[in-house]
């Protein structure tokens, strides 16, 4: 039987489809619409929760579910298992996940089981004109390169994509759609979930803050960020940073923007004492607006920048910041 | 406990990004002249998380090498920093490989290695960025694979991971033999001793071609690929940068928040 369909996987957060799965529908309508196939969303867990049906409102023909205890909680082995028995079933043409924790950890595995291509971390998808080939466009060299991609014979064409990088469609709850349970025998997993930490932010997330003020190397210490968080709740926005300094121990690595890091998108980013390495690119080039402070004229930042000051952020940042203040009392 | 590691030389990714070429007719990235090529970073955590288990508990660390030009000071590294012995897999039937067909070649001399507990592999390589080696050694091994370690104990047939969530951590425990894949997170790779530079020049290193591995010519290199690069270019970027000056520097930041301002950004 040949192969059809798109399938996106599915991911919720706090009890909402999560922001990239919404995404993956919007790209994965595209192709569907490309290639005139049907989109399915598939969503694993237990209980799943009913919410998963508004996949449909975002642009899904179908919704599958995978409802198994040994999904309560993600762990590799039975996720992969699940996954893959689902494309044992259904024979997608294409499959999408996206480039998360959980997508980043389940898509290589399970595109080796499949003995099938993958490509990770993708920003662009489109559909070939001739070969009807999906062909996957991913930063390669820490974001210096683009790669094209094509997976020309195994099936399914996998996969992953880059949080930000897609459009979603608009919510639409007169489309129609069913949501069709699946069932799988999963094996017993060889690891076991000991314990799990959540930080809660304090503040505004960093992936929902229009406006993120972030500091790199240039800082110095961990004290050298009290001004930016100064800013940043002066402005209602979030605080990030490089790896180097998450490496240096002056912030925690749940503020990292980059390649490894967090993808932000926001309004306005404010790039102080960072250099501008292309894996840190690799995170915020999503932004509509980077303002740059560094002392280095021929820093990287100020080719990605819109707007840019030469300078010492010791001398220029309690300026702009009391400019700021100023800006927001008289307004 | 032994361990074995999968390192990969890259060019390096800290040479300055103006340094950074394509050659188009090839689809190859041309190395900057002068810039030395490194170990990927991720891979030296890789070799750090093993070295200390070894610190802690005893044992071999083997180390694999994959690739063309490998420049022997750069892998030796490895060895310097405490490793007990390098492999390398060189052959032109490695050549023009993805995740898939280099994960085969290395799966293989992991076989033919033997008895091992525990894989390290960096998170991800610092050139293609695609983090699927690792995972698919172990899928094709048959192995449990834990990614994104930033704590690595082992004991009992068991080995205790512990994992970089986006907002937090976790613990998860598995089963041993196992891989892990490691993030910088673990903390600082050690830096060569003189005496480990010393003491490297005396370990084996043993180069293996892809007949040593009784290898399957189809999963090789080009012919094992499941995917096809069409085009690798460099991104057009066209953002032009309006520099905010000022007599002082403190004048300048405040005119970057009028700037801001009048452009509706505050």
């Amino acid at each position: 039987m040949a192969n059809s369909g798109i399938i996106i996987f599915g991911e919720l957060g706090a009890g909402r489809l999560s922001s990239i799965t919404l995404e993956l529908l919007g790209a994965g309508r595209k192709l569907a619409d490309a290639l005139g196939q049907e989109l399915a969303a598939i969503f694993l867990g237990h209980p799943v929760d009913p919410v998963v049906r508004e996949a449909i409102a975002f642009g899904a023909d179908k919704v599958y579910t995978i409802d198994n205890p040994a999904l309560q909680e993600y762990l590799t082995e039975p996720s992969v298992a699940a996954l893959e028995a689902a494309c044992r079933q259904l024979s997608p043409e294409v499959l999408l996940l996206g480039q998360t924790a959980v997508g980043r950890d389940m898509a290589p595995r399970l595109a080796f089981r499949l003995g099938t291509g993958l490509a990770m971390d993708c920003v662009h998808l489109e559909v070939q004109a001739d070969s009807r080939l999906l062909v996957a466009t991913r930063p390669v060299y820490g974001g210096n390169a683009l790669a094209e991609m094509t997976c020309p014979s195994a099936r399914p064409q996998m996969a992953t994509v880059r949080a930000k990088s897609q459009e979603a469609l608009p919510r639409d709850d007169s489309r129609t759609g069913e949501v069709i349970p699946l069932s799988v025998s999963l094996p017993s997993s060889r690891s076991r979930l000991v314990e799990r930490v959540r930080q809660e932010a304090a503040g505004v997330k960093l992936e929902d803050a229009e406006i993120i003020i972030a500091g790199g190397r240039g800082i110095g210490s961990a004290e050298g960020f009290q001004t930016l968080e100064e800013l940043a709740r002066l402005l209602s926005g979030a605080v990030g940073t490089t790896r180097a300094a998450v490496d240096a121990n002056w912030r925690p690595s749940s503020d990292q923007i980059g390649l490894t890091g967090k993808i932000v998108a926001p309004t306005l980013y404010v790039a102080i004492a960072i250099s501008g390495a292309s894996q840190h690119l690799a995170g915020c080039s999503g932004s509509k607006n980077i303002v740059a402070i560094n002392k280095d004229p021929d820093a990287n930042i100020f080719k990605a920048a819109q707007y840019g000051v030469v300078g010492d952020y010791r001398k220029v940042l309690p300026a702009f910041l009391n400019k700021v203040k100023e800006l927001l009392e008289t307004s | 406990m032994n361990s074995i590691v999968c390192v990969k030389q890259v060019p390096d990714p800290e040479a300055p990004p103006a340094s950074f070429r394509i050659d188009s007719a090839t689809n190859r990235m041309v190395p900057a002249a002068g810039v030395k090529p490194v170990l990927s970073p991720f891979d030296e955590y890789a070799i750090e998380a093993a070295l200390r288990l070894k610190d802690a508990q005893g044992g071999k660390i083997s180390i694999l090498s994959l690739g063309k030009n490998l420049a022997l000071d750069v892998v030796k590294k490895s060895l310097s920093m405490g490793a007990d012995e390098l492999y390398l897999l060189q052959d032109d039937a490695f050549e023009g490989g993805d995740s898939y067909s280099t994960a085969y070649a290395l799966s293989l001399a992991i076989k033919k290695l033997g008895k091992f507990d525990l894989i390290f592999c960096g998170r991800q390589a610092a050139d293609w960025d695609a983090g699927q080696v690792g995972s698919g050694i172990a899928e094709l091994l048959g192995i449990p694979s834990i990614t994104v370690a930033s704590k690595v104990e082992a004991a009992d047939g068991k080995a205790r991971v512990e994992r970089v969530l986006p907002d937090g951590r976790e613990v998860v425990e598995v089963d041993l033999p196992a891989l892990v894949t490691v993030s910088n997170e673990l903390g600082e790779p050690r830096y060569p001793t003189l005496k480990g530079i010393m003491a490297a020049g005396k370990k084996p290193v043993t180069v293996w071609k892809a007949s040593d591995l009784g290898a399957d010519p189809a999963q090789l290199g080009r012919a094992g690929a499941k995917t096809n690069l069409l085009k690798l270019y460099a991104p057009v970027r066209e953002t032009h940068c309006e520099i905010v000056e000022g007599e002082t520097p403190e004048e300048a930041g405040a005119k970057m928040a009028l700037r801001l301002r009048q452009a509706k950004l505050l």
